[in-house]
């Protein structure tokens, strides 16, 4: 057991070369799983709305997104967009912007799942009242059914962003100094602690994801009692 | 966008026996990982639903801790971190055979057996209790209850999420790649590597993976239309 070498290079785990070099680490992580979750939620609320729609060929262009984004491994997007990128913008993009479009785009197909089954799962009735009141359809969406649904939506979202945040490890692949990496350029220093540099972080990763899932079960749990019926 | 498109070349020849031979890889270590998750996650899940606290505690924290870890850095876990481990006989062994496809079969397996034993949990707790107890009331013994009323409808309903579970395998065995497994997904870098054809490589090996799931996604929906009518509470 050489837990030194953990230790030692703990700091360089938590936050890369920072302030001397570029961020990276378990900060570059978090970062790239926030950015993706917001930029995933836009897309995934348009693509979700999208697919409700009563026009077929709205409803078509999102159904095709989101079934080839979920049928598709994560690791194959990322290589994707990362040879992609040279073709359309003629230059290649650094590998950490490349793969938070990758996050982004994969993200939002599941977002836009929740924020579908989020919507149905409101009673039929708010949509009918807020209609039969006046409101148009858009409005109802914008004042009655998505303040609801996009609230009970939360817990789905926080699950999501987990999930996030474990596939932020596949940027290692196109060689984003993430926590992953991190980890793989202290192992391959030092060649001599494999296993406990991987469980630290293991356990690096396990402590940010069961808080945010203890969260979000408490969220769950808390929301059951304020939901409309039907 | 002055790029040529050279499909060609990636469909032809040596590449193309590249691409076929990932495939079958990747079908063959999802189909190995497969099984064995099966039996390790219906093994947890029973030892969840007894009433014997460790076994309990155990299942508990083996699901929680490898459902919220990054698949890749336990396939980086087994893979380096096997050598101090493990016991001498069994390195040996794994050594002598494929050690590549053993570490990604033994992180695959051990991540989706966390999800399947969930998925068992949750399919025999949405059979409610006054079904058993019926059973048990009609003169059935427990094991009768379970084999003929209880995991019959609970099996319908588990179906289902296992397929996606199981689609889920196929897609995470791409992650193989970075211990140097030949899957699909390796076989497509390594085209890259060759041709400099990456987007089309990667195109293409997209469409592999999109084919196998849509044919698998269609089935289950059209189980859920054709069977699980009957068992909604």
């Amino acid at each position: 057991m050489q837990w030194d070498i953990v230790i030692d290079n703990f700091p360089y785990l938590l936050w890369g070369a920072y302030p001397e070099g570029p961020l990276g680490g378990l900060a570059l992580s978090i970062l790239l799983s926030i950015g993706g979750i917001f930029g995933a939620f836009w897309i995934g609320l348009v693509a979700g709305l999208m697919r409700l729609s009563k026009r077929w060929y709205i409803k078509f262009l999102s159904v095709v997104y989101i079934e080839i984004i979920r049928g598709v491994p994560l690791l194959m997007l990322i290589f994707w967009f990362y040879f992609l990128a040279p073709i359309l913008l003629g230059k290649t993009l650094p590998e950490a912007e490349s793969a938070l479009v990758a996050f982004i785009v994969f993200t939002g197909a599941y977002i836009a799942e929740i924020v579908r089954a989020g919507v149905q799962a409101l009673p039929k009735g708010q949509m009918e009242a807020s209609r039969a009141s006046g409101l148009s359809n858009l409005q109802a969406m914008r004042y009655v059914i998505l303040p609801q649904a996009l609230r009970n939506m939360i817990p789905s979202f926080v699950n999501q962003f987990v999930s996030l945040t474990k596939d932020t490890s596949l940027a290692y692949v196109i060689g984003v100094v993430e926590l992953t990496r991190a980890a793989v350029q202290v192992n391959n220093r030092t060649l001599s602690a494999p296993m406990e540099i991987y469980l630290t972080i293991l356990v690096m990763y396990f402590v940010i994801c069961y808080v945010l899932t203890a969260l979000s079960r408490k969220l769950e749990k808390k929301m059951a009692r304020y939901q409309a019926r039907g | 966008m002055n790029y040529k498109f050279d499909w060609n070349k990636v469909l032809s020849g040596e590449y193309l026996d590249w691409i076929i031979e990932g495939v079958g890889v990747t079908l063959q270590i999802s189909a190995v990982s497969l099984v064995f998750a099966l039996l390790i996650g219906t093994t947890i899940a029973v030892m969840r639903m007894t009433k014997v606290k460790p076994l309990i505690w155990f299942s508990a924290s083996f699901t929680e801790f490898f459902r919220n870890t990054p698949l890749l850095v336990q396939i980086f876990f087994w893979y380096f971190g096997a050598d101090s481990l493990l016991p001498r006989f069994a390195l040996d062994w794994l050594y002598e055979q494929d050690f590549e496809f053993c570490a990604g079969v033994i992180a695959l397996s051990v991540y989706t057996a966390a999800f399947i034993a969930e998925e068992i949990r949750a399919g025999v707790n949405s059979i409610p209790k006054n079904q058993l107890e019926a059973s048990r009331a009609c003169g059935l013994s427990f094991v009768q209850a379970m084999r003929y009323v209880i995991l019959p409808q609970a099996f319908r309903i588990i179906v289902p999420p296992m397929i996606s579970q199981a689609l889920n395998l196929v897609k995470n065995s791409s992650l193989c790649m970075t211990i140097g497994v030949a899957e699909l997904t390796y076989m497509a870098r390594q085209i890259e590597s060759y041709t400099f054809r990456g987007f089309e490589a990667f195109t293409i090996s997209t469409l592999i993976y999109l084919c196998i799931s849509l044919v698998v996604s269609f089935s289950i929906n059209f189980y859920n239309k054709r069977f699980l009518r009957a068992v909604r509470y």
